[in-house]
């Protein structure tokens, strides 16, 4: 029987088109679905490298009293993915004496592209090695032309009786406003 | 729109690609039975989508694998379902595949010319199967683990190199970190492109030489679009519909618990569909292993690809015919007969069941724990009492002991216990029990031991079966007492609640009981006879006397036959507080925690 093919009736045609087309969409659709959900995983997260509250970091008398910064690495439990690491290095931060009994500390983190700040001790200031910005040894932009969007990030001290206290956290990069995502 | 895709086309020749893939002729028009091609095609995207994005979050490593799988399972949105899919939609491909291969063999569509496509469509069944083997070890649980290892022992025995093979299908020696990395790469990327190979082959030697059509024709030629597309099309959603209901019903693929060499499993055994090789094997008995594994295997295969030359001779066809339903019967047999033999297997069950509580268990401590240690998910399972207190219970004390009449694990021990009944140690039942004159001498307790005469055994069935009703409250004082040393986590509300009635039991202990003529209770006694009642039943003290029941403070020298775990190297410290703590109850998840 075989030989040209007769011509179909259009509409029961245009039928059988579109439900080829909505199963075979709906086929591909669902494991695709279903692997997009797993993926988007990490969106509906907030932990990370952070720690969650006052960790201890170092006793006053390790600070020098002219007001050098000097850095520290801080340790807390950290959850990644599946792994629980108990007091492990979570990231470092640059403590400054500004008084008898006050301290001021900062993220080693540039708020511009997230490289790891240097102080320099013969220019009493921070650089960043990745784009040059420099920062004063109280955080704030050095030059007009820096292209960090913000000032390096304070973080919250606390003394307790000798001991020095901070929250460590983590902030988004790249823009004006600091705000915290771990 | 039009002129973008008139662009297209002069660049492309799109048009009349489209118009090639769409518009083939089907003599005959579209029927159901031609459908089998399309929904293996679409099985393959399924696997290749859902494989991608499990790759994500998968990490090939002897620390990581299981812990990653555990945690696509557990804790990201919808992994488990991800992972349903991916499993079951393999599952679901070796069944389509063989039935495309008898189908194909049936209606003689291996015949001139389509010999190659034939091979070709071997190849692909072959690769499948090994992306199945390699898949199956990927998440590094016991089950995969163990069945894994006797596939790449079975390469082992190959002739002249097998060593050799199986040393670089392991990557060492022995199983580890490099067995993940080359397994996942054979698995996620030298598999799959052999199969994308052999796939575009197969199609375009299937679009040279044309469908071979069923005679005879009931309806007129027709082409590929719509008609047979909307089949295909149904026949993917069918195949689909199967893998989800399956994924729901089982809640998506099982996770054992986390491989672990020093932990025997016999309930390892091979996805289903290789389980028929795995009973075969059964029936080459020492060294004709090689013909079971490997020879046999190989000829039939090899006859299997020499289907389209034997089907050249006049009776070849029938040849073929019987060769596929002889082996097709072994299959199904052999299979059968391999899960009956484990159905009725009690070894088999029991491990079957002891590898389900370790999974739920290895999550719950995962879990509670707020994560996973560095040193991998299986350090939970060998520092939790709940798991290891039964085993080691039944391995070192279950020939002389029982708990609850068990070995520990819940398997009965033939033959009568010859020391207590350990369940409840320390607790106030456990106590009542020993001072109770009917069960102190019976097989509970001192039955079948020394102290059956002993001077506790003669005080109990003389002087307390004989108790009026007011020394027996006083009696429950002093029992109350004495557990409260034990400290025991499931009884730590009623001891607080007692406290006052445990003051007055450790004074009548000492006083109207005069249980501190042979123990020593709350101070140091050389004279003490019995074992020590201070902080009898606590940690400290059931670790003292498993490691060394021989020391003054337990039963000197009146020991009766049990072991010094200790020094005789029996148990280590660990171990002994394993076992401990186990007993005590004190776990996680257990009474009072």
């Amino acid at each position: 029987m075989s030989g040209p093919i007769p011509p179909e009736e259009p509409r029961r045609s245009f039928l059988k088109k579109a439900a080829a087309v909505f199963i075979g969409g709906l086929v591909t659709l669902v494991p695709a679905a279903a692997g997009l959900l797993m993926w988007m995983d990490p969106l509906r997260r907030r932990s990370g490298g952070g720690a969650a509250g006052f960790t201890r970091i170092t006793s006053l008398a390790a600070l020098p009293n002219d007001g050098t910064p000097r850095k520290f690495t801080v340790f807390a439990d950290r959850v990644d993915a599946w792994t629980r690491i108990p007091a492990t290095p979570v990231g470092a931060v640059y403590l400054r004496r500004t008084g008898d009994r006050t301290v001021e500390a900062l993220q080693t983190i540039c708020p511009h592209a997230g490289c790891f700040v240097d102080y320099r001790p013969g220019a009493r200031d921070f650089l960043c090695p990745c784009h040059n910005s420099t920062f004063a040894i109280d955080g704030a932009i050095n030059d007009p032309k820096s292209p960090s969007p913000r000032a390096m990030d304070a973080l919250p001290v606390e003394l307790r009786e000798e001991e020095i206290w901070i929250r460590f956290e983590n902030f988004q990069a790249g823009q004006k406003a600091k705000r915290v995502v771990s | 729109m039009k002129r973008l895709i008139d662009w297209l086309d002069s660049r492309t020749g799109i048009r009349k690609l489209t118009h090639e893939a769409l518009l083939e002729n089907i003599p005959g028009g579209a029927r159901w039975r031609y459908v089998w091609g399309s929904a293996l095609t679409f099985c393959l995207f399924v696997q290749f989508v859902t494989g991608a994005f499990l790759w994500s979050a998968y990490s090939p490593g002897a620390l990581t694998a299981w812990e990653s799988v555990y945690y696509i399972q557990n804790e990201m949105t919808g992994g488990w379902f991800l992972r349903g899919l991916h499993h079951f939609t393999a599952q679901l491909m070796v069944v389509l595949l063989v039935l495309h291969l008898m189908q194909v063999i049936i209606d003689g569509a291996y015949q001139a010319p389509r010999e190659v496509n034939f091979w070709f469509g071997l190849g692909l069944l072959l690769l499948t199967l090994a992306l199945a083997l390699t898949g199956y070890l990927l998440p590094w649980d016991q089950k995969g683990y163990w069945a894994t290892k006797v596939a790449t022992n079975i390469a082992g025995i190959m002739p002249i190199f097998g060593e050799e093979i199986q040393r670089l299908v392991v990557g060492g020696a022995d199983y580890g970190n490099l067995t993940l990395t080359r397994f996942f790469a054979l698995h996620a990327g030298l598999l799959p492109a052999g199969i994308v190979v052999l796939i575009v082959g197969h199609i375009a030697l299937f679009r040279r030489h044309g469908i071979k059509a069923k005679q005879p024709f009931q309806k007129r030629d027709a082409p590929f679009w719509p008609d047979q597309v909307l089949m295909d099309a149904v026949a993917s959603l069918a195949v689909l519909t199967t893998v989800v209901f399956l994924t729901l019903a089982f809640h998506g693929a099982e996770l054992s618990a986390p491989a672990d060499p020093s932990e025997p499993y016999p309930a390892a055994r091979p996805e289903w569909y290789f389980l028929f090789l795995f009973q075969f094997l059964k029936y080459f008995p020492g060294h004709t292993e090689v013909w079971g594994a490997i020879v046999l295997p190989t000829l039939g295969l090899l006859i299997l690809a020499a289907m389209p030359l034997i089907g050249k001779w006049r009776l070849g066809h029938r040849f073929n015919l019987a060769f596929l339903a002889a082996l097709g019967a072994g299959a199904v047999l052999l299979t059968v007969q391999a899960r009956r033999q484990d159905a009725s297997d009690p070894t088999y069950l029991a491990a079957r069941a002891q590898a389900e509580r370790d999974a739920h268990r290895v999550a719950e401590l995962a879990r509670a724990a707020g994560g996973i240690p560095g040193a991998g998910a299986v350090t939970l399972l060998r520092d939790d009492p709940l798991t290891q207190g039964p085993r080691l219970f039944a391995r070192h004390c279950s020939s002389c002991h029982r708990y609850d009449g068990h070995d520990g694990t819940g398997l009965a021990v033939t033959g009568s216990p010859s020391a207590p009944d350990l369940k409840g140690f320390g607790s106030r039942a456990w106590l009542s029990g020993m001072l109770d004159p009917a069960l102190v001498d019976g097989p509970t307790y001192y039955g079948d031991t020394k102290f059956k005469e002993g001077k506790m055994a003669r005080f109990v069935k003389q002087k307390v079966a004989k108790y009026t009703p007011e020394q027996r409250a006083g009696l429950a004082k002093v029992i109350q007492a004495v557990s409260a040393e034990a400290a025991l986590p499931s009884q730590a509300a009623a001891d607080r609640n007692d406290a006052q009635a445990i003051l007055e039991g450790r004074e009548l202990a000492r006083s109207t009981f005069s249980c501190t003529d042979c123990h020593a209770f709350g101070k140091p006694d050389e004279d003490a006879t019995g074992p020590d009642l201070t902080g009898w039943g606590s940690r400290e003290w059931v670790v003292g006397i498993i490691s060394d029941p021989t020391h003054p403070r337990f039963y000197g020298s009146r020991n009766d036959r049990m072991p010094l775990f200790l020094s005789s190297g029996q148990l280590d410290s660990r171990s002994i507080g394993l076992v401990a703590d186990w007993l005590r109850g004190d776990w996680y998840g257990g009474s009072g925690k």
